[in-house]
């Protein structure tokens, strides 16, 4: 592990998308971006299984999607902004998955961006966290 | 000759397009984020720039993990918008310059900088929400417009220093281009967000006000902040801020602040705006007043 990806993965609640994640990724990635095409969106919804058999993905990476699983996406190379066109095709906003991925209610995400968004203190280091 | 007169630096939060797109504006969660920017839409106005480089990031649109490139520049007639998953915003198609932005690409590339070119492509919000802040809803856009891609999606991203010193490059560009025409220049994206995993939401109001002060006052100091940093103190998301160094380092050492403008939230970002004059301009917008 690099001196830098020591220092990035030790950010909490964070998956970097760096060059291992984003082979990892590769197919889950190319799923979500199919889904700029209004075409793939209908075929998407009409049968999500059979529409996923066409990008080779993993057995995690299907059960992440199919659940909505936005966490195990990530962690397993999804990028925050392909997850986003699962998202939409599912006519939620990105706020939606974001609270989503907080564990939050949508009512206490929206308040707690309203009222100056989450506070760094405690969220700079797994270290300091006693999570590493 | 062609000169740069101003640098804006903005956020490009999607859900402010989303926004302004569904005549929201009005509504109370949004209207201090529309009259915040009506400062920057008044000195656009103002001074009409002729030409708009806009460096901005693409959101895995025009670029899925086919190819990744670090810098690119568009060199293309004009650019489509981009469906990101709910349709394309209701926006003119961009207009873009390949005369000069072909002069701008060969300029950077003999200057050490190693560009891809662009002659096609889609723009997504990163491009198209910062034209809206600036310019509303128009039905042409009023700007022609050479769009500056940076990779901040893929780790790493160029460091502070590699951005600010391209915007240099950019700076001589532009001065060796023969046309007399006013220039303005976009850093896009930020402020403080992240928009991924449980650390989503993190907002770090000191961290941007630093960085705006630091931009006006400091930038040297400001590029020597690592990626790291941008990303634990302010947000996954908050790299994007290296492509406002950029944009400052296009206007030469010396700048004056005419507008700022922050607030929070706009979905899960913090908002800033900036717009610097360079020394000179401001100078001669001085003397014309005066005068």
């Amino acid at each position: 592990m690099s001196e830098s990806q020591e220092e990035y993965e030790d950010i909490p609640g964070t998956w970097v998308f760096d060059a291992a994640r984003s082979r990892q990724g590769y197919a889950l990635n190319k799923f979500l971006y199919s889904l700029m095409k209004p075409e793939n969106r209908a075929a998407f919804k009409g049968d999500e299984p059979a529409y996923l058999d066409r990008f080779g993905m993993t057995e995690g990476q299907r059960k992440a999607v199919l659940t909505r699983d936005w966490n195990a996406m990530l962690a397993q190379g999804g990028v925050s902004y392909a997850l986003a066109k699962l998202a939409f095709t599912d006519e939620h906003s990105y706020q939606f998955m974001a609270a989503e991925m907080t564990g939050l209610s949508q009512q206490q995400y929206l308040d707690m961006m309203v009222s100056g968004g989450r506070s760094i203190e405690g969220w700079r280091s797994k270290k300091e966290r006693g999570e590493a | 000759m062609a000169k740069i007169i101003a640098g804006m630096g903005t956020s490009h939060t999607p859900a402010i397009g989303a926004a302004l797109d569904l005549g929201k504006t009005k509504e109370p969660y949004w209207a201090p984020i529309f009259q915040g920017y009506e400062g920057a839409k008044a000195w656009m106005a103002e001074h009409k720039p002729d030409v708009a480089i806009i460096v901005y990031n693409d959101h895995v649109n025009a670029f899925d993990f086919k190819i990744i490139p670090t810098f690119a520049i568009g060199c293309g007639d004009e650019y489509p918008i981009a469906d990101e998953g709910w349709g394309p915003r209701p926006v003119p198609v961009v207009k873009g310059y390949p005369e000069m932005a072909a002069h701008i690409a060969q300029s950077l590339i003999l200057d050490d900088f190693d560009m891809t070119i662009i002659n096609e492509m889609e723009v997504d919000h990163g491009l198209t929400v910062p034209l809206s802040v600036a310019y509303g809803a128009p039905a042409e856009w009023p700007v022609r417009v050479i769009p500056l891609a940076v990779n901040v999606v893929q780790y790493p991203a160029p460091s502070g220093r590699r951005c600010y010193n391209l915007g240099k490059a950019i700076k001589k560009a532009v001065e060796s281009w023969g046309e007399d025409l006013n220039v303005v220049v976009f850093g896009t994206g930020g402020m403080s967000h992240q928009i991924q995993g449980p650390r989503a939401g993190l907002i770090n109001s000191e961290f941007d006000k630093a960085f705006l002060d630091g931009l006006s006052q400091d930038p040297e100091k400001l590029a020597d902040i690592p990626g790291v940093v941008y990303m634990r103190e302010a947000g996954n998301e908050a790299i994007e801020l290296v492509m406002w160094l950029m944009m400052r380092g296009a206007l030469g050492d010396q700048v004056d602040e005419v507008f700022r403008f922050y607030h929070v939230p706009a979905s899960s970002t913090g908002v800033g705006s900036i717009i610097l004059e360079t020394h000179d301009y401001h100078e001669q917008n001085k003397q014309r007043s005066a005068a």
